[in-house]
């Protein structure tokens, strides 16, 4: 965003030491995006472990009789919109139209709660179906793995509550500023992460 | 308006009128991004779903539809660009990615490997050691 402004009057961009310190935005966002990639790491062990596991059944059920294909189109449709809703409560964010905030941040988390109910609702149906985790390393693997994604999901919702309650009790602070840029960074990674999911463990493991 | 609250640089002002034409830049980005992810998402489904194209391949496809549908989201939700205030970012996901795929490789390099070489003595579902 503040590209434009490092070049110099003689055309040849200064180097990264020579522009002294980045703005903070800058440093925080940086610092963000570390922890998420190590979380990304961290998600890369679960998928590698779920892949080594996936055709060990044990006679159980697979993923062509657990995986409902309507199912998973509207989880994945419910977080790409919430998370599209998210950059656009970061526009209004970034203007600080209070209204738009939260009118775009209740979008976001209604969206994201609906994910997470109809993630709860599928699994709950398989749990009906005697598919527990417990009954082959198959679905230990895949409900580690989409369990995972579901509990950072779900601290995601928390976070975007709190973040709202902050914008209301604090306005937009500098740190409130910060915080909702991680937020942003937190929920658009996770939306990533399904979309390695969807691909690897449905759509891969539904044929 | 005190620029220097939000952590801007100083000399970039923003007055109503760039706010604006932000914000529009801004909001092109992201109705460019979510139109781009919903086809590639579409294309996915779509893909796992038809008989027409040839099975082995699918799995393939499937990944190179994941692999882009991620650099939509990096560039369009992220803003990961090669914008020069943005090259220890672009350096921080190149060894994230090193990392993944080394995990991720090696993981099932490793197992594909231990199965075909142990798999015989293990009829009785043995978990090795």
């Amino acid at each position: 965003m503040t590209a434009a402004i490092a070049q110099g009057s003689h055309g040849v961009p200064p180097g990264h030491s020579m522009e002294g310190p980045a703005p903070k935005r800058i440093v925080v966002g940086f610092g963000f995006w570390i922890f998420l990639l190590s979380d990304i790491v961290m998600f890369s062990a679960f998928f590698a472990t779920y892949e080594v596991l996936a055709r060990a059944t044990s006679g159980g059920p697979g993923g062509a009789q657990l995986f409902h294909m309507d199912m998973v189109a509207a989880e994945t449709a419910c977080l790409l919109l919430s998370s599209f809703l998210c950059g656009l409560m970061q526009l209004s964010i970034n203007v600080e139209d209070r209204r738009g905030t939260y009118i775009r941040g209740a979008a976001t988390f209604l969206l994201g709660a609906a994910f997470l109910g109809l993630e709860i609702h599928e699994f709950m149906g398989m749990v009906a179906q005697g598919a527990t985790p417990e009954r082959s390393a198959f679905l230990s693997g895949f409900f580690t793995l989409v369990g995972c994604h579901g509990a950072h999901v779900t601290i995601g919702l928390i976070w975007l509550a709190v973040m709202m309650a902050q914008v209301r009790a604090k306005g937009f602070s500098l740190f409130v500023h910060h915080r909702l840029l991680c937020f942003s960074l937190f929920w658009h990674a996770l939306d990533i992460i399904w979309v390695a999911l969807f691909s690897i463990v449905y759509l891969m493991g539904m044929r | 308006m005190d620029s220097d609250r939000h952590g801007r640089a100083p000399g970039d002002e923003t007055t109503p009128e760039t706010a604006r034409e932000e914000t529009r830049a801004g909001l092109q980005a992201y109705l460019t991004g979510l139109g781009l992810a919903g086809l590639l998402t579409a294309i996915s489904f779509w893909v796992a779903r038809t008989p027409l194209l040839w099975g082995p391949g699918v799995a393939v496809g499937l990944a190179v539809l994941a692999i882009a549908q991620m650099g939509v989201h990096l560039v369009f939700f992220l803003h990961i660009t090669t914008a020069p205030d943005n090259t220890n970012n672009v350096l921080a996901l190149a060894f994230g990615v090193l990392i993944v795929g080394l995990v991720v490789a090696g993981s099932l390099w490793i197992m594909m490997h231990l199965n075909a070489n142990v798999m015989p003595p293990m009829v009785g579902g043995g978990a090795g050691m």
